[in-house]
């Protein structure tokens, strides 16, 4: 252990500790800019100088190792100074745009500014003439904006290993871009949107898709219908001052009903259709040689033009199986649409996601028109309702529950976990369980598949099966399991697992690129721990046993994995360019 | 015509010989710029498959350093100095009347493929300042007036010849 003191403070941390952290230990608060918890630091902004006690030293706390003995001041009147004009330089570069910016009074450059009380602009402003990129339509890019933290460079590169963002440049000419000037949607960018998750100020942010939702509520020929997804209802809160974790489901239907939709479902029961499909899909594999193992979950979008960017060779192994809003949506659209006899056409619906890759997955192959319409017409983030919300001046923590249209919003345990790491792979298994065995699984194991590490792998015995499982999330960590697979593949070995889960964000949905921001570990697990607590007090634990999936598959789509269900509720894959120009075709082959 | 969809056996060897060697990227950049006069981007997506690392950390060493030229160089390089003695004695005006006239961010080449526009630092002929060299010959004792001449001279030649 090290022993130092902050500001006379003493404290006691474990070595390797930064100064940043150890005086977070005794709450002696050092403004941040350029680093982020989530993230190892660049020390690219200054702004968190310290002192080191009788010396003129200034050091960066958040680069700095503590080490024994240290002394560190951080609040004299001349660091107060320095923390200033870094602020007032990179002001120097950044235009005053807050009352237009994606960011307003959710900006940590704009806060930073009021607290240290700018009111003025000593250094003339040096402003670059750079483009805005809307080009992709699920993430903007705004480089004017940059104050070159270099966050989103981590995320994408490192954290992602997607390599869409770099640093073109350097000095005063440094931007962010894709690599030689193409621009996003040419990029290897695949939507995960942590670059817009970790961007401290307005230069990247969310493709803003609320306006087709209010146009779309104010047409009388429409019949607009809403679903929402797993991880919103455990993060939503957030953003109106409530804790993180807090299950807001029966409030959310509430307010939809309010602002206008005239049936409101929950992705969680698409969710429950995945499973049951992907359940059988597996047992098919397993069993019947009914195509190659492992099986890889494909319910993540960005997951899935990440695999078919940088790993077609992983095709064969996909599940088929739609991601469960496109699930519910196409049901909607068929279902839904018959029972009621509305025609599709008029359908307007409306996903909201905890993610961005869904902007771009609703018309990502002709898969996802299965009903001869756009199945999803708009998909928004938790961010996008959440200012609808505002707009409408609705009081949402004041919202009374209710209940949902239960033919496609009823759901099962199974289904609400889908939104965290881990948590397809066990719905799946419970399922998997009763399919081969006839008995539901308990909970032998499954702490296993559950928590933030980065890779976790599991055997699992149902029956007279052992199953390796592997779950990874954040797209980084999925390089080892794929380079597992390949070895034994190359060696003529058995694959080295049954089922693989992969959910491109840290932490799975619950850490979205679209969901409320201040993401770290400790908001990830209230998260998590919301929908776990959700899943404990569901009445049917497993996708199967939900009645609504029950009668929806005796009304409508017959057996489990039937033509009709292959219909409507599976897709196809393609080996996609990693860089395109506008003028090539996208795709390097096709795939059944 | 070159094609720049696969690499010379020249350049071939050279990737092979240094491809297992942590950060010799920049290296074999500055061999490709040798070859070609430039660092062809189709050469790029060859590089980042044989080296196996990204286009995007490929094109940050090909934008951090100010030797790297993307594109073919035009027929006249000009070089303008921004060195202390050239910026205290005017180079900033002459740059800038130079990118006005010529319609082109430094860096980049004129359309006709006849000019292109680089900065440098320091020729070390600081008594002539403010100066700029075309393909290697300095003209010193600058103004805008001047500089320009001096493109109009060259295109002169260009349509004489």
């Amino acid at each position: 252990m090290i022993h130092a003191r902050i500001n006379g403070i003493r404290v006691e941390v474990e070595e390797g500790t930064t100064v940043l952290d150890a005086a977070k230990k005794v709450n002696v608060k050092i403004p941040t800019l350029c680093k982020h918890p989530d993230l190892p630091p660049t020390a690219a902004c200054g702004i968190c100088m310290v002192q080191l006690k009788g010396t003129d030293k200034m050091i960066r706390s958040c680069c700095t190792e503590i080490t024994e003995g240290m002394d560190i001041i951080t609040l004299t009147p001349e660091i107060v100074e320095v923390r200033k004009t870094v602020l007032e330089l990179i002001l120097s570069n950044h235009p005053n745009a807050c009352l237009t910016c994606a960011r307003n009074q959710n900006c940590e450059l704009q806060s930073l500014a009021a607290e240290f009380g700018i009111k003025e602009e000593l250094f003339g402003k040096i402003l670059k003439n750079l483009e805005i990129d809307d080009s992709i339509k699920t993430i903007v890019l705004e480089p004017q904006k940059c104050i070159k933290c270099g966050r989103c460079i981590q995320a994408c590169q490192e954290m992602q290993n997607v390599w869409a963002l770099s640093f073109a440049g350097r000095g005063l000419d440094t931007r962010i871009a894709p690599a030689a000037d193409f621009t996003l949607v040419e990029s290897p960018c695949v939507s995960c949107g942590q670059c817009a998750a970790y961007c401290p100020v307005g230069a990247i942010y969310v493709y803003d898709d609320t306006a087709k939702v209010w146009g779309a509520l104010n047409d009388p020929s429409k019949h607009c219908v809403v679903q929402i997804a797993p991880a919103v209802r455990v993060a939503i809160g957030e953003s109106f001052g409530m804790e993180s974790g807090e299950l807001k489901t029966g409030k959310l239907y509430t307010l939809l009903r309010r602002m206008g939709f005239q049936a409101v479902f929950d992705t969680n029961f698409g969710a429950d259709v995945t499973i049951v499909e992907e359940a059988t899909e597996f047992v098919k594999r397993l069993t019947k040689g009914g195509g190659v193992l492992p099986l890889i979950s494909s319910c993540c979008p960005a997951w899935v033009d990440f695999m078919e960017k940088f790993h077609p060779d992983m095709i064969p192994n996909f599940s088929t199986c739609k991601s469960p809003h496109e699930i519910l949506a196409a049901l909607a659209k068929t279902y839904y649409a018959l029972q009621l006899n509305i025609p599709p056409s008029s359908i307007f619906m409306v996903s909201i996601m905890p993610c961005i890759a869904k902007k771009f997955e609703i018309h990502r192959s002709r898969e996802m028109f299965v009903s001869g319409y756009q199945d999803v017409n708009v998909s928004i983030t938790t961010r996008e309702l959440v200012r609808m919300i505002k707009q409408t001046g609705i009081d949402f923590s004041s919202l009374p529950d209710s209940e949902p249209d239960h033919m496609l919003a009823d759901y099962s345990g199974g289904g609400t976990i889908f939104g965290v790491t881990g948590g397809v792979m066990e719905a799946a298994l419970r399922s998997i369980s009763s399919f081969l065995t006839g008995k539901p699984l308990g909970n032998i194991g499954l702490n296993d598949v559950r928590g933030l590490k980065g890779v976790k792998e599991a055997r699992i015995k149902v029956g007279d099966y052992t199953l390796n499982v592997a779950v990874a999330h954040g797209l980084g960590n999925v390089e080892y399991v794929i380079n597992k697979i390949r070895n034994a593949r190359e060696k003529g070995e058995e694959p080295p697992y049954h089922f693989i889960e992969v959910m491109a964000c840290p932490g799975g949905c619950i850490g979205g690129g679209g969901q409320p921001r201040n993401i770290n570990d400790e908001v990830r697990r209230l998260r998590i721990n919301g929908l776990y607590t959700d899943d404990s007090h569901c009445k049917y634990r497993d996708c199967h046993d939900n009645p609504q999936v029950k009668r929806l598959y005796a009304e409508f789509l017959g057996e489990y994995g039937s033509k009709k269900s292959y219909d409507i509720l599976h897709t196809y894959y393609r080996h996609r360019k990693e860089y395109k120009s506008y003028r090539e075709t996208e795709f390097l082959g096709e795939s059944e | 015509m070159n094609s720049y969809e696969t690499l010379p056996d020249q350049l071939s060897t050279y990737v092979n010989k240094w491809k297992p060697k942590k950060g010799s990227l920049v290296m074999i950049l500055h061999a490709v710029q040798d070859y070609y006069g430039f660092v062809p981007k189709e050469i790029c997506f060859v590089l980042a498959k044989e080296l196996k690392v990204p286009l995007a950390r490929i094109y940050e060493v090909l934008t951090f350093y100010h030797y790297f030229r993307l594109e073919l160089p035009a027929k006249y390089r000009i070089a303008v100095c921004m060195g202390t003695a050239c910026y205290l004695k005017g180079a900033p005006d002459n740059l800038d009347a130079i990118k006005e006239n010529l319609n082109i961010p430094e860096g980049r080449a004129t359309e006709d493929g006849l000019f292109t526009l680089e900065i440098v630092r320091c020729y070390g002929c600081c008594g002539l300042a403010p100066v700029m060299s075309i393909n290697g010959k300095i003209y010193g004792k600058l103004d805008k007036k001047k500089s320009l001449g001096i493109l109009d001279e060259y295109r002169q030649k260009e349509t004489d010849s």
